[in-house]
């Protein structure tokens, strides 16, 4: 090992550690703290920007002190920060001073899949007639292909509306955490992010398209989990949204 | 390697980078910058903000691209780091490049990640022969894979180490030398780290080699005193620049002549006329500049 990357390493080592000395040769010692600070504080901005309505749920220095935890233990493993803090959602579920709000992990969640439908490959989505051609006879061997901004949030807790309200109203309105829950459709057919509540295990009929199961197939597979979904009412959902990029008709 | 090395050199930029000033593209001034199009010389992006697949950063990239020259600035190439070159990053970097064909491409003298982590600061190097010719091989490396001669930057600093063989001006100098590649002189960075090390700022800039210098930096910093009472400067980027810097810049220029220069404004980021007005007072002084270099 060269000089150099005796001293890297140990730099390496000394930025992750609070309060940990600096490696010998480096002078001022205790200007490191200003590389930690820029580390932390920069990673810790990056999660409030991806984050804004976890953080209003919870306040700022309540946020800040999840977020400084989060980022202690888990720094990017790349340059591209638009990636970073994916695993945020799962580490709140952890974060017990949170566990009184169990629908926190879900807000981010829905947050997270925001960010994803924004920064995802541009497609032309499915107009919304295009599937009145295909004949009836021909539907058993009907494939939908989800367009690439799409992505699905199933919770036990009305996160869509929590979400909506803390974005959108001006004055926040109640919710009723006992209203129910459901499955948050998140897409973005061309340049907006749209998010919508779609009733019961529809997230079991979208990832079952997205597995590549015809759509009888996947009425199928969400019939066992609900037996009163609403197939008709989330096609269509699918389609005015632009959530479908295309399909294809297996003889 | 070679076929892609041949084309570094052979290669124009495909739109001349105007020696005026420039600004940082925020993505609050998107819609501004489209609709009412300011009279600024170009816009700068840090390219990994461009590493998504799609959606609206792209769409409004490609549409100030069209209206205005483009720097692409990198923060995480990690050039100065002792690890094996990210070829992942380096392949995201060039899909940017070649997407949006900037005038300007650069990247920092400094390393960013290591094992694995990407720390997301700029953190410095030792100055040794050891490290130069390091950082010689990878801007080698990053300017054939990108098909281009790129720009590297001189760093703001905050400690240094014991065992450097040589000066940062000296290191820039040869690295220009040996790769080929350009420099990024960044008039802040140098103040800050004058300040940090109890140097000369002045003596930085008459010594530093302009004629590499296709691209000059201004921003903001902040000031403070450690707990031994010992100044301090940040490179904050959330203010004005200050009228040290302003001076430091005019006495670069009267030795490089016009060099396109960017305000950096990435803190606190204002409304869109005061990164105007900023890049205003810098082309003043642009047009004030000699226009032969004198070094």
């Amino acid at each position: 090992m060269s000089a150099s990357a005796t001293l890297e390493t140990a730099l390496a080592s000394a930025l992750r550690r609070p309060g940990a000395p600096a490696p010998a040769g480096v002078t001022p010692p205790g200007r490191l703290d200003i590389h930690r600070n820029n580390i932390h504080v920069s990673l810790v901005e990056a999660l409030r920007e991806a984050y804004p309505v976890t953080e209003r749920l919870v306040g700022e220095a309540f946020f800040h002190a999840m977020a400084r935890t989060y980022v202690a233990d888990e720094l990017p493993d790349s340059p591209v920060l638009l990636a970073y803090g994916a695993g945020f959602p799962a580490f709140i579920e952890t974060f017990r001073a949170a566990a009184g709000l169990p629908y926190l992990p879900d807000v981010a969640r829905l947050e997270r899949a925001r960010l994803e439908a924004y920064h995802a490959a541009d497609a032309d989505a499915l107009a919304p007639e295009a599937l009145s051609n295909v004949h009836a006879d021909a539907l058993t061997g009907l494939r939908l292909t989800l367009h690439p901004a799409t992505r699905i949030v199933a919770s036990p807790w009305p996160v869509t509306s929590i979400w909506e309200t803390n974005t959108h109203d001006e004055s926040v309105r109640p919710v009723d955490l006992g209203s129910g829950g459901g499955t948050a459709l998140v897409t973005r057919p061309v340049l907006q992010v749209y998010t919508q509540c779609l009733p019961g295990r529809a997230d079991v009929f979208i990832r079952a398209l997205d597995t590549g199961q015809s759509l009888p197939e996947a009425a199928g597979t969400v019939a066992e989990a609900d037996a009163s979904f609403d197939l008709a009412t989330v096609l269509q959902a699918l389609l005015t949204t632009g959530a479908l990029a295309g399909y294809r008709l297996d003889p | 390697m070679s076929e892609t090395a041949t084309r570094t050199s052979m290669m124009p930029p495909a739109d001349p980078m105007p020696a005026r000033a420039g600004v940082g593209l925020k993505a609050r001034h998107y819609a501004s910058v489209v609709g009412e199009r300011p009279d600024v010389g170009f816009f700068e992006v840090h390219a990994e903000n461009y590493m998504g697949a799609g959606g609206p950063p792209h769409a409004w990239l490609a549409a100030v691209r069209e209206r205005y020259p483009l720097s692409v600035h990198g923060v995480g190439m990690n050039i100065g780091g002792e690890g094996a070159l990210d070829t992942a990053h380096l392949a995201r970097l060039r899909g940017v490049v070649d997407r949006y064909e900037p005038a300007l491409v650069s990247e920092h003298l400094a390393w960013s990640g290591h094992g694995g982590a990407y720390f997301n600061d700029l953190l410095p190097l030792p100055y040794t022969r050891e490290t130069l010719v390091r950082v010689i091989d990878r801007v080698d490396r990053v300017q054939c894979t990108l098909g281009r001669r790129i720009l590297i930057e001189n760093p703001s600093t905050y400690v240094c180490f014991g065992g450097d063989e040589m000066d940062e001006v000296t290191f820039l100098s040869e690295l220009a030398r040996h790769s080929g590649c350009g420099l990024l002189l960044d008039v802040n960075n140098v103040a800050v780290s004058a300040t940090n090390h109890d140097h000369d700022p002045a003596a930085y800039i008459d010594a530093f080699p302009t004629g590499p210098v296709d691209e000059i930096h201004l921003a903001g910093h902040a000031l403070g005193h450690d707990d031994t009472g010992a100044p301090f400067a940040i490179d904050s980027h959330d203010r004005r620049v200050a009228d040290t810097v302003w001076a430091l810049y005019e006495r670069t220029l009267l030795r490089s002549g016009p060099v396109p220069t960017l305000i950096e404004w990435d803190g606190d980021v204002p409304e869109l006329p005061v990164l105007l007005d900023e890049a205003r007072r810098a082309d003043t002084r642009l047009t004030d500049a000699p226009r032969e270099a004198t070094s």
